[in-house]
């Protein structure tokens, strides 16, 4: 059913992608019912919590040749990670490419600690990532779109504007074009980036914004974008920017 | 590595009704979900909860698969003296987990 | 156009597939059975019990659910059960939980899995013996962009 509706919306929206207004955007959150809003503001009954609880006992596990952990460098999560998340991906200024939050972590495990980086999606790191990311809850999303980040957001922009797959759809078409409309039977979302990682009911677990971009892409038909390659993270750089200044909600909760 | 999430009241008034949120990691595989193998995927969930205050049972709940993963459970108790309310969650394949948290009434 | 076409089934085809993956759900007439297992003769009332259950779901696999009956919760005059049961799952039968007097307040909150567009049903147990019920419907819609099905 799902795909007939996907081959219908083709049909009447061959308009060219238009960016949504600064002013006009909609985090995912104000789309979702008043239960899950209250499921994700509610610290004792937003599931993520759980994998919070994780976070912070790997935050102070000391690992690795170093034999260090992450509060012997940063001390107390709460200070030294305020705001850390909303900054993420991260582009070098000696013009290397963007680092999202996952890599940040682990280049601090293998470079820091010298413990073998954590599996891309793995429980331990969406824990940690998912530990950090609460520290930028309220805040506004800062991505720095400096000289060095231009060529990267907009390398980011083509992925998000290019066709793709079976469907010969681009996320543009269905997020900048044809938000607010319904999808199978849901709404199809702006697609802002604010709350990750979070607790996706359907996946009953806390999720990657890429694996989220995985599921958009096996909707699509397309080939998905292997965790961590350039693709994934240079599209996740481009939706942050252009969440920029919307609050951060992570650990979110979606449908 | 199961984990539970906790809220209760650290102090109350003798005879407030304190409200008390649960919420533990656990897959809830309800045993009517396929595979990749084509296979059914056996079921595991968490059949029993119960809560003590003090080793008096207040609460006790029997789940079933259609209880979502990650079950959370809020209820209701009238907080007596102070002392340590506890909670148990055991299911299937031997599962079996112990939490407790103190209140003081006063 | 014909290769696009028998592509086009194939894809419905596909999905259809996907849907008959579901086992068989209970029926209203199991959900009546459960509900007769657990109460036998006995006459549920409706009242004094309120079902929250929000009318649209965005995802059947966690529903927020809230059950509260009207009662003074006094030895005298207490709840001791509440039950809540669902038509299409595969099994009727959701949660059960004991209390008593000591809880000062009859309610619970927990989340649920609702197969499909169906109504679910609380029953609480009075001291007294008495039984009584509240339901409610609920829609459930279907996620669109999901993972491959597993």
């Amino acid at each position: 059913m799902c795909r007939l509706l996907v081959a219908g919306l083709l049909l009447w929206s061959l308009a060219a992608a238009a960016e949504i207004p600064l002013a006009e955007r909609r985090s995912g959150a104000a789309m979702m019912g008043p239960d899950l809003r209250a499921m994700q503001e509610d610290d004792s009954a937003n599931p993520a919590g759980l994998w919070l609880l994780d976070g912070a006992a790997l935050w102070s596990r000391r690992l690795g040749e170093a034999g260090q952990s992450c509060a012997d460098c940063h001390g107390d999560v709460t200070t030294s990670m305020a705001g850390v998340a909303a900054r993420y991906p991260v582009v070098d200024l000696a013009g290397g490419p963007p680092m999202d939050l996952e890599q940040r972590i682990n280049l601090c495990r293998t470079t820091r600690q010298q413990a073998p980086a954590l599996a891309l999606e793995s429980r331990d790191l969406l824990a940690l990532t998912g530990l950090v990311a609460r520290q930028s809850r309220g805040l506004a999303i800062a991505i720095d779109d400096g000289p060095a980040a231009q060529p990267f957001i907009a390398a980011g922009r083509a992925l998000f504007l290019r066709r793709q797959g079976q469907l010969n759809l681009s996320c543009a078409q269905c997020h900048d074009d044809n938000w607010g409309r319904h999808l199978g039977g849901a709404v199809i979302p702006q697609g802002h980036p604010t709350g990750y990682p979070l607790y996706r009911l359907e996946w009953q677990g806390l999720g990657s914004l890429q694996r989220r971009l995985r599921n958009c892409m096996t909707g699509m038909r397309a080939e998905p974008y292997a965790y961590g390659s350039a693709e994934a993270v240079l599209l996740e750089l481009y939706l942050r920017w252009r969440a920029r200044g919307m609050p951060m909600d992570a650990p979110a909760v979606r449908p | 590595m199961a984990r539970a999430l906790i809220n209760v009241p650290p102090t109350a008034k003798p005879g407030a009704i304190i409200e008390i949120k649960t919420l533990i990691s656990h897959p809830m595989e309800s045993g009517y979900r396929v595979g990749l193998n084509g296979q059914i995927i056996p079921r595991d969930i968490i059949t029993t909860f119960v809560c003590t205050y003090n080793g008096e049972e207040i609460f006790r709940a029997e789940l079933s698969p259609a209880i979502a993963a990650n079950p959370f459970l809020s209820f209701f108790t009238r907080a007596t003296v102070s002392g340590t309310i506890a909670f148990r969650w055991t299911g299937d394949n031997g599962f079996s987990v112990s939490e407790s948290a103190e209140i003081v009434v006063e | 156009m014909t290769q696009d076409l028998s592509r086009r089934r194939f894809l419905i085809a596909g999905i259809a597939s996907v849907a008959m993956v579901r086992p068989a759900g209970a029926t209203p007439e199991a959900m009546r059975e459960a509900i007769h297992k657990l109460v036998g003769t006995a006459v549920v009332r409706p009242g004094r019990v309120k079902l929250v259950v929000p009318p649209l779901v965005e995802n059947g696999n966690t529903v927020s659910v809230s059950v509260s009956v009207d009662s003074p919760m006094t030895a005298a005059d207490h709840v001791t059960a509440i039950h809540l049961f669902n038509e299409k799952n595969p099994q009727p039968y959701v949660i059960g939980v004991a209390l008593g007097p000591r809880a000062g307040r009859a309610a619970l909150s927990t989340r649920i899995k609702l197969a499909d567009t169906q109504t679910v049903i609380a029953i609480a147990r009075m001291s007294d013996g008495s039984l009584w019920s509240d339901s409610a419907d609920v829609i459930v819609t279907i996620a669109a962009c999901v993972e491959d099905v597993h």
